[in-house]
């Protein structure tokens, strides 16, 4: 299991912690302190708000290594309200039908274990239907 | 500037070979290439394999192969670029012969799937895909198509079943072809009625993993054996463009943008237009990439590829014949050797010798290697020129 990757990801993993472009304020999932847009330097760290929208989704029957326990599940790319998109689980979906452009938010959840080799989870965010107040 | 001549070709069957190891289906393929060629002696090999280090423990295939197909001694590396390492080697190997630098080059592309089974293969082919951002969250290849898959039929509207017309022309094809894994042309029932392996992707939209090897002996027209018979055939271009690596980072999933600019430049390069393209061997890893091809490269208008499956414009006989051979779908995705095989297609097609699967008067074939969705194209354009 690969430790040392899965920590140094750990605010992306955690907090959805990205970049905002000083030079054009571009928001950036995940950092990559060149900004995609205006291709100048851009290390100031962002903090989504982790809401977003389903841009497209579909089920995996056929899991690799480390997620056949979970499957079937549901992957998306999640259109950030920010702007950047992103590849996540879809979690929390109960019976509820899953649209493209549903309103979905970040929660923190268990994404895959190492086969027993060492007992090590990985934990990181999924998104689940946006919670309306009531 | 030298033109770069496609002097032999060679291969083996697609399918399971559970009893051939990577290094005999290399070498069955080369040893055909050589004599193919009138017995050129290779100064270079590039080796195009996506993930033998994964699936066969095995990496330094270069040398392995060299010294195991009586080529100890020369230059021998491997090139990968996931689901385009073929056609990437082919591109060094066509470097290699323009530069002057190499007389004779030999490309291989091998891949050997069996040697793992189940999830540990999905998990080494998820590695191609971006591992920190995408293939952590459990998406597969087969994922990927589907996202995008399930966008294209929301975005443009396409009816249920409207991709169908890939995997039919696929397999109608490969009906005529000795090499392909799946010899047998299916009737659209099958494809209705086919199992989901990620929504909206069945099992008929994905072309089956397998075994295979393919190779091509490359050089110059002055350096060809005397009694060489064959039609001549060049590279009249070779290009290679990349787009982000994960999907996610796309501002448009859906425009291919890899796809297009290497065919945009490399039909500048070979100063042909479109139209004048006989047959287009693209990468149908999924039906929805022979679509976004179909559009990436001009045949189609945005949202309307599918269209040209659907009105058999596609087919031999059609407006622009693909997978003549039966595609990746039909003939099979033996990965990183793909876009050797494609090279080895389009020369049955131009030298004529293609079978029942002839596209009548080839001058000018387009072959477009994949590495996943788009994000590595590489394309190379065969003309016969005698």
């Amino acid at each position: 299991m690969e430790i040392p990757r899965h920590w140094r990801l750990k605010q992306q993993r955690y907090g959805l912690v990205g970049e905002v472009c000083p030079h054009c304020d571009y928001k950036i999932f995940p950092p990559r302190d060149v900004c995609p847009n205006c291709g100048d330097e851009a290390k100031t760290l962002y903090t989504f708000s982790g809401k977003g929208e389903v841009f497209s989704f579909t089920t995996i029957y056929e899991a690799p290594t480390g997620f056949d326990h979970a499957a079937p599940y549901t992957v998306a790319i999640v259109k950030l309200d920010e702007g950047p998109m992103v590849t996540a689980q879809l979690t929390d979906l109960g019976d509820q039908p899953i649209e493209i452009g549903m309103p979905v938010e970040m929660v923190t959840r268990k994404m895959r274990n190492d086969g027993d080799e060492r007992g090590v989870i990985v934990y990181g965010y999924k998104f689940r239907p946006a919670v309306v107040a009531a | 500037m030298t033109d770069v001549i496609l002097a032999g070709i060679g291969q083996t069957e697609v399918g399971e070979h559970w009893g051939i190891a990577l290094r005999d289906l290399a070498l069955t393929a080369i040893r055909q290439a050589q004599a193919d060629s009138g017995g050129l002696e290779p100064g270079a090999l590039f080796v195009g394999n996506m993930l033998a280090p994964n699936l066969s423990n095995q990496a330094h295939l270069g040398v392995l192969l060299a010294d195991h197909c009586g080529l100890r001694g020369i230059e021998a590396v491997t090139v990968e670029a996931a689901g385009a390492s073929g056609g990437a080697a082919l591109r060094q190997g066509y470097l290699a012969i323009k530069s002057g630098l190499v007389d004779v080059a030999l490309v291989v592309g091998v891949e050997k799937f069996t040697d793992q089974v189940g999830a540990g293969v999905d998990a080494a082919v998820a590695t191609t895909s971006d591992s920190d951002f995408e293939a952590v969250q459990g998406l597969t290849a087969t994922g990927q198509a589907a996202l995008l898959m399930r966008r294209y039929l929301h975005e443009f509207h396409v009816p249920a079943g409207g991709l169908a017309g890939f995997p039919l022309v696929a397999h109608a094809n490969g009906a005529g072809n000795p090499n392909a894994m799946f010899r047998k042309a299916i009737k659209p029932e099958v494809y209705s009625k086919a199992e989901m392996l990620s929504d909206p992707v069945n099992l008929f939209d994905a072309a089956p993993h397998a075994d295979g090897a393919a190779a091509v002996i490359l050089t110059r027209a002055d350096l060809l054996p005397k009694e060489f018979s064959h039609p001549l055939i060049k590279i009249a271009a070779s290009t290679v463009s990349t787009d982000t690596l994960a999907l996610h980072d796309r501002h448009d999933p859906l425009g291919f943008w890899a796809a297009r600019e290497s065919v945009e430049a490399a039909l500048h390069k070979a100063g042909i237009a479109l139209e004048q393209v006989n047959f287009f061997e693209y990468h149908d890893a999924f039906s929805l990439y022979a679509a976004l091809s179909l559009e990436a490269a001009g045949f189609a208008a945005r949202g309307e590829g599918w269209k040209l499956a659907e009105d058999g414009s596609i087919a031999l006989k059609g407006r622009i014949p693909c997978a003549t051979l039966g595609g990746l779908k039909a003939r099979g995705f033996p990965g990183g050797a793909t876009g050797v095989y494609q090279a080895v297609e389009a020369a049955l097609q131009l030298r004529g010798v293609a079978g029942s699967c002839q596209v009548a008067g080839a001058t000018f074939g387009l072959i477009q290697s994949l590495g996943g969705p788009a994000s590595t194209s590489v394309v190379h354009i065969l003309e016969k020129i005698g």
